[in-house]
């Protein structure tokens, strides 16, 4: 669109310029509001040559027009939505007509953004959707519209529904109790995109870590961590185990979950005491040759 | 100016002149032991093993010209070992630190010596593009033929009994969106990183420190980094730096890395405000190798530092290992975050030891740390 700018797009308002100063000999007859992508006949009722000019957001046309004949315009050249400028010159006289061309009705495709790509379980209006609509021509269709989300959640299906405003529409939506991957959809008049929401556990509820002594080693192991919906953690959060002797660290392990559960091997130390923590959870303490 | 004066000037600048070519001849004639280590000039020609301290030095000028060969064929104990043992001693093996690793300086001092025998501790000083490390060697020098020759006091690397180590560790992929994506498609989100302590400190010797941790609290890796401003009274930004190598930057799901950034030229007095930007983005990693940091000790001053054992729990050797070490005082407030390097590569189940100093008028205030370690392979990130 930006190659038809430039001289041709100065030289033609430089014509406006001019003829707005000098000659004003009537007006187009053109309807005032076109649709986008529809063609338009322009006639002329002059007795000599002339040059019909269109200006609009991003894109100047230039035709020439022989006496009394018309000049149509094409559904390429009517494409863009906004509000165009009609000259035609010819000889002394010019003639002028404005008009818009706004988006067609019918929604061909959606801008749809969600956020965020993933988020923890159980969090209120947590997911966010914004969308907007637009015609085959990518014009921002202004008229309201009704757009329905689906959340495809795997403890049940939620779905809202929103008018646009301007060519907008937005909604806000809880994440589920279970995670997954969770399909986020809108929809407009059988248009739809869809977005992946990866709902993710929460932090774990209890941490709990046992020891089994093995000659010089012990090797600790933690019990399942879940959140306090039940849910695993990941695989691949690290777990910390710190083993104190004589109220001095000693040894540490950043151990990742696997399956549910951290596992490792440590020096024992005798009398030495083993702690866990998660991120920044605490869990609960064994002592080398005893539990605690 | 006089021709007097001026004539005064003249003869001073010929005296400087035949001082400074004095000077640089006796240079080049007599050069500093130390420095031949790492010059292209073969040392054997200026210094011949006439003596136990010759000999040691003939002998670290060309392990610092890597003249292996030369340096294996004039040892008393060759027979114990083979050259490629030797050189492994040295240089390491496994993309390790000291593989990168050039020798650049070292000091001899003789601890007793007879008419045949002598001990001459050798330290040398090795320098890489992160970190320098010391290798003190106890030499034995031994009198043969009316020559001079260092028993090498070879520490052989433990071997790794063969055997299958199972490892299904989760590994983190990540596929970003296109460039031809539409403006609202979707992208994957940045993990959510968190400071979850913050302090700065005024030190003598290196101005304002900000000390903190900050922690990985989504369930995927994140590259992390933290840069701070400090903002004077009217608001102005006086320095800005990020914590470079004083942190880890590869962070799994829930870790902790402790952080240190220096501003050397300000003082905290001149500080009003600190702007703390941690900052992440998702990265490929994996949850594999797992590393023990055991034989924690914190040693007094004078010596103060902490030292350990780092072992590699999983089967793939490491290359370089990188120790942090965060230190408490006792309302668990944050007092120091140092770092060090290991200077061999981590074999599956055999400790390397490592030393991370810290400074001594800390001593009477720490009453905890932890210890984390990052680590760089050639073919990954961790």
């Amino acid at each position: 669109m930006n190659r038809k700018l430039g001289l041709p797009t100065l030289a033609a308002f430089l014509l406006i310029a001019l003829h707005s100063a000098t000659a004003q000999d009537g007006d187009l007859r053109i309807p005032k509001i076109v649709e986008a992508g529809s063609s338009l006949t322009i006639p002329s009722s002059g007795n000599v040559d002339g040059v019909l000019y269109v200006v609009g957001p991003g894109n100047v046309l230039r035709r020439p027009v022989r006496p009394g004949e018309s000049v149509t315009l094409e559904a390429a050249d009517t494409s863009n939505a906004g509000h165009y400028l009609a000259l035609l010159v010819a000889g002394s006289s010019t003639q002028k007509a404005e008009f818009d061309i706004v988006a067609a009705r019918q929604p061909a495709s959606l801008s749809f953004l969600a956020k965020p790509s993933r988020l923890p379980i159980d969090q209120r209006d947590g997911i966010s959707g914004v969308v907007y609509v637009f015609d085959s021509f990518h014009n921002l269709i202004l008229d309201p519209s009704q757009v329905s989300f689906h959340l495809n959640a795997p403890d049940g299906a939620k779905a809202r529904t929103a008018t646009t405003h301007n060519g907008v529409a937005w909604t806000k939506m809880d994440s589920s109790a279970k995670p997954g991957v969770v399909n986020f959809q809108a929809e407009v008049g059988g248009v739809h995109e869809t977005r992946v929401v990866q709902q993710v556990p929460g932090d774990p509820c209890t941490l709990r870590v046992n020891a089994r002594q093995a000659g010089s080693r012990i090797t600790l192991e933690t019990d399942p961590v879940r959140d306090c919906h039940g849910n695993s953690l990941p695989d691949g959060t690290v777990v910390t185990f710190t083993e104190t002797k004589n109220g001095a660290p000693a040894a540490t392990v950043d151990a990742p979950l696997k399956h549910d559960v951290a596992r490792t091997e440590m020096p024992a130390y005798p009398g030495a005491v083993v702690s866990v923590a998660l991120g920044v959870a605490m869990g609960n303490e064994v002592r080398v040759g005893g539990a605690r | 100016m006089s021709t007097k004066s001026a004539g005064r000037a003249v003869l001073l600048a010929i005296s400087l002149g035949v001082v400074t070519v004095g000077l640089i001849a006796i240079g080049t004639i007599w050069p500093g032991k130390s420095v031949l280590a790492t010059a292209g000039v073969s040392q054997r020609r200026l210094i011949y093993p006439s003596t136990p301290q010759a000999s040691v030095e003939n002998l670290i000028g060309e392990i610092g010209r890597h003249e292996w060969q030369d340096a294996y064929s004039n040892l008393a104990n060759k027979s114990e070992f083979t050259e490629p043992e030797f050189v492994q001693d040295l240089t390491g093996s496994h993309g390790g630190l000291r593989t990168y690793a050039t020798l650049a300086g070292y000091d001899i001092s003789t601890q007793h010596a007879s008419a045949d025998k002598a001990q001459v501790r050798a330290t040398l000083r090795w320098s890489t593009v992160v970190d320098t490390f010391q290798d003190v060697r106890d030499l034995n020098v031994v009198r043969t033929d009316d020559k001079w020759r260092v028993a090498w006091p070879i520490a052989r690397q433990p071997r790794v009994a063969p055997q299958v180590i199972p490892v299904n560790y989760l590994r983190w992929d990540v596929i970003f969106r296109g460039a031809g994506d539409d403006w609202g498609a979707q992208d994957v989100e940045s993990p959510h990183v968190r400071i979850v302590d913050m302090h700065p400190a005024d030190r003598a010797s290196q101005g304002t420190v900000i000390l903190g941790e900050l922690l990985n609290e989504d369930v995927v890796p994140a590259y992390v980094t933290v840069k701070a401003t400090l903002l004077a009274k009217n608001g102005s930004s006086l320095d800005s730096e990020n914590a470079f190598d004083k942190m880890s930057h590869i962070l799994l799901p829930k870790q902790i890395t402790p952080f240190r950034i220096d501003f050397p030229n300000v003082r905290l007095s001149q500080v009003d405000s600190v702007r703390m930007e941690p900052s992440s983005s998702l990265v490929s990693a994996s949850a594999d190798p797992v590393v023990e940091i055991e034989n924690q000790k914190l040693h007094p001053v004078p010596d103060f530092s902490l030292t350990g054992d780092l072992v590699n729990q999983s089967g793939q050797a490491v290359g370089i290992a990188h120790v942090l070490a965060t230190f408490y005082g006792s309302n668990g407030d944050l007092l120091w975050v140092s770092d060090g390097y290991a200077d061999r590569a981590l074999l599956p189940q055999i400790p390397v030891p490592f030393t991370v100093s810290v400074p001594p008028d800390l001593g009477s205030k720490i009453v905890n740390y932890r210890v984390i370690a990052s680590t760089y392979s050639e073919n990954r990130l961790q």
